[in-house]
């Protein structure tokens, strides 16, 4: 078993074996979380702080339970993006919270590089819980985990991700994380919403859903951002619901097993027709966020580790 | 007073050719060559003597920024860099666009500054791009161009007005070209690396829209034009039709463009980030490629001074620019030693070019010319340490870095400035 990180930043820095590290581990969360008593101690002593600068229930809610069945000292701080007017006080605000000796620390930011310009100057361990639209590492990881546990494997599988790829974080760290793994990855998408050079990250790109769902093990929504609607990125939300909505006829196209999956929250009628949602034949949206605990645990436990490996190796009290 | 420098490698721009030899200075201009040593004898000891660097985009933080760089802080950068002169720009706060800040800055400049100095004047008003400045009242105040800088004149009728009247008085206008609807907001150039960072980003084809409209209007109006801190590749097609059909343009480029791409920025670093953004290897290697042919006629270092808290910010929200005084000789070695470009012609975008297109002193070993000159070892490497620079900025990207060339003496008018 090997992880050799300090922070969880993206999953671009992943070697292959780690990402099965970390989903192996979770599995075995995913099973405790299910038993009677929920509560394991690898983060015994140790202080979780969640700084959200963008506002989040799920995420931050995932994390928050994830610390404390693993024993940890969780602290939530609601750090809305409009009273961080400036971004000296991101730094200031991390030393001042460096000085308090937290353990873990879990930070979503709406600029993308906030969250590695953050762990450059704080001395625990640091997860990204999505900054700006670069990364959301454990999305995609509990994404991967879902998708080991219904299809049995995590690799040579057509994946197919639609709807808003440029704007989309979720998009970014799936599309890494599933190439690695050695998957066929397709992007589903109006042009206006595809980030440029994409066809460079060894991906196939289709602007007809149904082309792109074309024999698909797995068709993975994303969430369509209501400001992107107003004729900038596509001309209305009907045009974008009819050529680009999930439903049962364009899902058709894809394998007769094919699962769906949605990050949430979701907008039906939107992206996804909303009796698709609930399917619970086709949808494992309600799995994720299952898994979304269990990953969590996992990738905290392994940075703890490593947090306590190296404090022992500069002979401080573990 | 007389100074001959001895054993010399010459470097002469104008004439494109590199001698051994010996140089003599007598009150302040270029007495001659291979005279009989007179006056202070200076060994030079093979290296290389040339003209004094004119570097045609620097920003001073006078007045409003003075904590970013002062005229004593900018002019002791840019004579430990080899620059001779310094052509100051006009982004300040507020904005240079009257006689009478023009006048301010020039007093400060003259007292606090070994080298010499000139200053741009906005073209309009506030650099807001509606009024265009008393062009006539600064000129006579001294102005030796006119430029909002990075801010384009978006309203065509206004900019067309100001070339116009400009070409009336024979001023020159500077402008970096840039469409700026395309570019608003964007940290990065897009492609793959912009993708990977998820950063905001723009196509260089923004760049070439601003230039071709600069040029169409340049066209209709007969102005002295010159298009700087190009950036693109795609921007050279058409610069060279322009040159070709006779237009008054000259194009420049900051050394940054030369020597780094959009690579660097890696980790999100923000000492990268520039405006405009850097670009890919191929756009890098067609910008050397168009120094040494000529087609770009200038090399700047653009200094841009900013301090630690406006650059520790998140990329996108971080400030762009970069302190160049004293890197930019060792950063131009590098296309030296990539073989990319040769000494004089180098020289000739650092020094010659600029001085003529400003009708400026300068620029010249030939005899008569100012004495303003630096003495430099091409091959003398160093790891730079952000640190000890003289700019009260310390926002360079190329902290840490192995460089060759080192300045080993600049004078100005026949007085030594700096070195030992």
């Amino acid at each position: 078993m090997s992880f050799r990180h300090r922070h969880l930043l993206g999953i671009e820095p992943l070697h292959p074996t780690e990402i099965t590290t970390i989903l192996d581990l979770a599995d075995r969360y995913a099973d405790l979380n299910r038993s009677a008593l929920k509560r394991a101690n690898a983060l015994e002593g140790l202080t979780q702080i969640n700084m959200f600068f963008e506002a989040s229930t799920r995420t931050q809610a995932s994390f928050e339970i994830a610390g404390k069945r693993l024993g940890a000292d969780v602290m939530n701080m609601a750090m809305q993006a409009s009273s961080i007017k400036k971004g000296e006080t991101l730094i200031d605000t991390a030393m001042t919270l460096n000085a308090m000796h937290p353990d873990l620390l879990v930070v979503r930011h709406p600029s993308s590089g906030a969250v590695n310009l953050l762990a450059d100057k704080v001395n625990c361990a640091v997860l990204n819980a999505g900054d700006g639209r670069h990364e959301h590492p454990t999305q995609a990881l509990l994404d991967a985990l879902t998708i080991r546990r219904e299809k049995g494997r995590l690799h040579r599988l057509t994946i197919a991700i639609c709807g808003d790829i440029a704007h989309s974080r979720v998009a970014r760290s799936n599309l890494i994380l599933l190439g690695k793994m050695e998957n066929r990855v397709r992007l589903v998408g109006p042009p206006t919403l595809m980030p440029s050079q994409i066809d460079q990250f060894g991906v196939e790109v289709f602007d007809d859903m149904r082309a792109g769902l074309e024999g698909a093990d797995v068709v993975m929504m994303l969430r369509l951002q209501r400001e992107r609607m107003d004729g900038g990125f596509i001309p209305s939300e009907r045009e974008y619901y009819h050529r680009f909505g999930l439903d049962a006829e364009k899902l058709s196209y894809a394998k007769d097993d094919a699962i769906v999956m949605h990050p949430g929250p979701m907008n039906r009628g939107v992206e996804i027709d909303g009796t698709l949602a609930d399917d619970i034949n086709r949808s494992v949206i309600q799995e994720q966020v299952e898994m979304g605990v269990a990953v969590r645990m996992a990738a905290m436990d392994l940075l703890a580790r490593n947090l306590r490996a190296a404090r022992t190796d500069k002979g401080v009290m573990a | 007073m007389t100074t001959t420098f001895t054993n010399a490698r010459l470097i002469d721009p104008e004439t494109g050719a590199e001698t051994r030899g010996s140089l003599t200075v007598r009150d302040g201009v270029i007495a001659g060559r291979d005279l009989a040593p007179e006056g202070e004898v200076i060994d030079c000891a093979g290296k290389c003597l040339a003209p004094g660097i004119v570097d045609i985009g620097v920003k001073i933080g006078e007045p409003g920024e003075r904590h970013k760089e002062s005229f004593r802080t900018a002019g002791a950068a840019a004579a430990a860099g080899g620059v001779t002169t310094m052509v100051t720009r006009p982004d300040t706060t507020p904005a240079i666009d009257t006689p009478e800040t023009l006048q301010f800055v020039t007093r400060r400049a003259r007292e606090l500054t070994p080298v010499r100095i000139h200053t741009m004047a906005a073209l309009t008003k506030g650099r807001a791009g509606h009024e265009m400045v008393e062009i006539g009242f600064l000129m006579d105040a001294g102005a030796v161009a006119f430029t909002d800088c990075d801010r384009v004149i978006a309203d065509t009728k206004v900019f067309s007005r100001a070339l116009t009247y400009a070409r009336s008085l024979g001023a020159l206008v500077i402008a970096h070209p840039q469409e700026p609807g395309l570019s608003n907001g964007a940290a990065v150039t897009s492609g793959k690396f912009a993708t990977l960072r998820g950063l905001p980003a723009v196509s260089p084809m923004a760049e070439r829209m601003g230039l071709e409209r600069d040029l169409a209007l340049v066209e209709m109006t007969g102005a002295r034009y010159h298009a700087d801190n190009l950036s693109a590749a795609v921007s050279l097609g058409p610069l060279e039709r322009a040159k070709a059909a006779g237009l008054d343009v000259t194009a420049g480029i900051n050394i940054h463009h030369l020597t780094l791409n959009e690579l660097d920025v890696g980790d999100y670093r923000t000492f990268f980030k520039l405006k405009p953004p850097l670009r890919s290897e191929d756009d890098r290697l067609a910008m050397v490629e168009a120094v040494a042919s000529g087609l770009i006629d200038i090399i700047s270092s653009m200094h841009t001074p900013q301090d630690e808290e406006t650059k520790r910010l998140p990329f996108e929200e971080a400030a762009s620019g970069a302190v160049a005084l004293e890197t930019l000789l060792p950063a131009a070695m590098r296309l030296v030693h990539a073989g990319a470009v040769d000494l004089p012609t180098l020289w000739r975008a650092l020094s010659t070019n600029p001085a003529r297109r400003f009708g400026l002193p300068g620029g010249s070993l030939a005899d008569g010319a100012p004495a303003d000159l630096v003495l430099f070892d091409p091959d003398a490497p160093f790891v730079l340490n952000r640190f000890k620079l003289r700019s009260k900025s310390k926002n360079t990207p190329f902290d840490e870095a192995r460089m060759e060339g080192k300045v080993l003496g600049t004078w100005v008018g026949g007085e030594r400035v700096f070195g030992p």
